[in-house]
């Protein structure tokens, strides 16, 4: 067993996780809507990337205009079905799991049940050795990815007003919208922006997971385990939360395989009854 | 239900009479249609396989006229959503609404498990591709017959040629956590180790691992890697296998490979060595047509399941041609369909054995790039393979089924 490659993918695959879930915390976060078309979105994300790619787009365009359409049809989610269901928390969670299964179906329709294989980036194929083990060059590509996303996130939530904005509107929505900050406004952009991260994240993931009906309920367990690790709204508890979670997958996997499941969902139980606003959340007020 | 049913007979015979009055006709005893129940998986994870059981059951249709042994052939399809109550639903709406006389499909072995007694005490015929080894072992269906095989019916021979034409010496075996896994592993490592081979591991990640890195990690020391995924996982796993700079050579069970799949995977599926029941590139004139119509009507080479619903077809039509088209007598159609021995089919000649299971050839396939695509190319043909391999039925049937822990491993 080579320990040394299951930590370093545990950095890889908990960059992946983070690109899933940021967004997904965002939008729990400030609009307390679990939404669970996010993962459904990611997966739309990577069909978008296969079509974009078979229509000459090289991968990294493909990544973004994918995740710019995913963009698009989030906000138009947010504003034509979720708007309309402000603070009915139960009706949000049967929309956006209605939501989920149609665009299942839809993307089962126009891309059909086989697995479609999305290829690495010619510049990243293979496998690099670092420090004598080996590992695929495109993880660490996702590292670098991961940790660009994070870092351009952190810098627009604590350095601009956009940023300041959110994070009003995270700690307290009525007291934002008495400051004169156009919350409705806020959140469409929030949705935008955190359904655009999810089908970027479906690109960039498709050379490790490929694309295949049922990849967005394969994932969107995990973004939220994440999110419930970390803390809503959060996002440097999401960035922790997926790489804890990224280390209980591959040690957890490795070590107890019986127990994978156990491993990864039983930290997510502990934290929701100790701190049930995760570890970096706050509690809301 | 009953006086709906009564209704539209009515209906019916009173609109013929309407007909028979306005235009006089020769009185032609019209045949009542075959009717097919086809159950399978339309949407979700599974729709993959499913879409090909249908589309190899409609081409057979296509190719026959849509007709059988001069009787006109009706398909009525149920999708069961790929979970056991939905398989339950449309198995009852199939046989009691539609009143079908035999079932194809389903695909998997938790939905035929759902309904197996059910269709039994119908006295149904069902024709599945699921491979529960128990279905025709040791709680054997009187209705079911398998033209595809058992879980582990393509493993023992696969078992057979890497320990004595490959030489191998020493294995790991990677695939999900299911039955289906379990019994393909158990059968690889029975003959395996009868052929003094070593199986040093036996790896089984959940049906749902979006990375196989954890389980990749283990796989050294040994000469070749067996991997037994079905549905989308082959394809992840194969990639992942690559990305990570692995070298061992890679034995695969007859959906790990399966043709339909060559598509969608890339270089790294190349050398990979396979058994199947099914091989695409099988040279009879039956399977040429077949994979000829398959590519022109859906652009797709068939896999397994295409050609397993295809062939399900043809069982049924042979039997109805034993029986001049009777299938009232429904005793006497599943015989008809357990006796039916085939020499053309896209699987070659094929019959069945007593508990109703397939008894045919096991081709060893080699993946190769040939004019820039990839294909599966029969390197050896095992003839006559049953269910139970070499060994003796009795002591077969006497030994538990495969399963997570049977055999156990040695050592």
């Amino acid at each position: 067993m080579n320990l040394w490659l299951l930590a370093a993918n545990s950095i890889a695959f908990g960059g992946l996780l983070f690109l899933l879930s940021a967004g997904f915390a965002l939008i729990f976060g400030l609009m307390r809507i679990p939404n669970l078309t996010h993962g459904s979105l990611f997966m739309l994300g990577a069909y978008f990337g296969v079509s974009l790619m078979a229509w000459g787009l090289g991968f990294w365009a493909a990544a973004l205009v994918g995740g710019v359409g995913v963009a698009v049809l989030g906000g138009l989610i947010e504003r034509l079905l979720l708007r309309r269901l402000p603070g009915a928390e139960l009706a949000q969670v049967l929309v956006t799991l209605g939501l989920s299964f149609m665009i299942a179906d839809t993307c089962l329709m126009q891309w059909g049940g086989d697995p479609i294989s999305i290829e690495t980036p010619a510049a990243l194929r293979g496998a690099s050795h670092v420090a004598g083990v080996a590992f695929p060059t495109y993880r660490l590509g996702v590292i670098v990815i991961a940790v660009t996303f994070a870092t351009a996130l952190w810098a627009m939530l604590e350095r601009t007003r956009l940023g300041a904005m959110i994070r009003a509107g995270v700690d307290d929505p009525m007291m934002a919208r008495a400051a004169g900050i156009r919350v409705p406004l806020l959140f469409t952009v929030v949705f935008c922006l955190g359904s655009g991260l999810a089908g970027f994240a479906g690109v960039i993931g498709g050379p490790i997971l490929s694309v295949y009906p049922g990849l967005d309920q394969d994932m969107l367990p995990l973004a939220l385990v994440v999110v419930i690790l970390g803390g809503s709204g959060s996002l440097v508890g999401s960035f922790v939360g997926s790489f804890v979670v990224g280390v209980l997958y591959n040690f957890g996997q490795a070590l107890l395989p019986e127990l994978a499941y156990v491993v990864l969902f039983l930290p997510m139980l502990l934290v929701l009854v100790v701190r049930p606003a995760g570890l970096f959340g706050r509690p809301s007020p | 239900m009953s006086a709906r049913l009564g209704r539209r007979t009515f209906t019916k015979r009173a609109g013929a009479m309407a007909m028979a009055g306005a235009l006089p006709m020769p009185a032609i005893a019209e045949d009542k249609p075959v009717k097919i129940g086809l159950l399978t998986v339309k949407t979700g994870p599974l729709a993959q396989g499913g879409i090909q059981m249908e589309q190899g059951i409609n081409l057979f249709l296509k190719h026959r006229g849509k007709k059988l042994a001069g009787r006109k052939a009706e398909l009525v399809v149920g999708d069961t959503g790929g979970n056991p109550a939905g398989t339950k639903t449309k198995a009852q709406e199939l046989i009691e609404r539609d009143h079908v006389d035999f079932i194809v499909g389903p695909l998997a072995a938790f939905e035929l498990l759902a309904i197996s007694d059910y269709v039994a005490q119908h006295k149904c015929p069902i024709l599945s591709l699921a491979a529960a080894e128990d279905m025709t072992q040791r709680k054997p269906n009187p209705y079911f017959v398998r033209a595809s095989g058992t879980s582990a019916q393509a493993m023992h021979p696969l078992a057979d040629y890497a320990a004595k034409e490959l030489k191998y010496k020493s294995v790991i075996t990677v695939t999900e956590d299911f039955a289906f896994g379990y019994e393909q592993m158990g059968g690889f490592q029975r003959v395996f180790e009868g052929d003094g081979g070593k199986v040093a591991k036996k790896l089984w990640p959940p049906i749902v691992t979006p990375d196989y890195t954890p389980y990749l990690a283990q796989l050294s020391g040994v000469d070749a890697v067996v991997s037994g995924f079905a549905g989308s996982n082959p394809l992840k796993f194969m990639k992942q296998y690559k990305d990570q700079g692995l070298t061992l050579p890679i034995l695969a069970g007859s959906v790990a490979m399966d043709d339909a799949l060559l598509k969608s995977f890339g270089d790294e599926a190349v050398g990979a060595i396979s058994c199947s029941g099914y091989t695409a590139d099988l040279d009879t004139p039956s399977n040429k047509k077949f994979v000829e119509g398959m590519v022109a009507d859906y652009g797709n080479i068939p896999g397994i399941y295409a050609a397993g619903l295809y062939m399900s077809g043809m069982v049924a039509e042979a039997a109805l041609e034993k029986t001049g088209g009777k299938t009232d007598d429904k005793e006497a159609f599943i015989a008809a369909m357990r006796g039916v021995s085939l020499t053309d089919t896209p699987r070659g000649p094929f019959h069945f054995d007593h508990l109703g299971n397939v008894i045919g050839n096991a081709f060893i396939r080699r993946c190769e790039r040939k004019d820039g695509k990839l294909v599966n190319t029969t390197i050896k043909t095992y003839k006559d393979v049953g269910q139970f391999w070499t060994f003796d039925e009795k002591w077969f049937l006497a030994q538990p089924v495969y399963s997570r822990d049977y055999p156990p491993l040695k050592g």
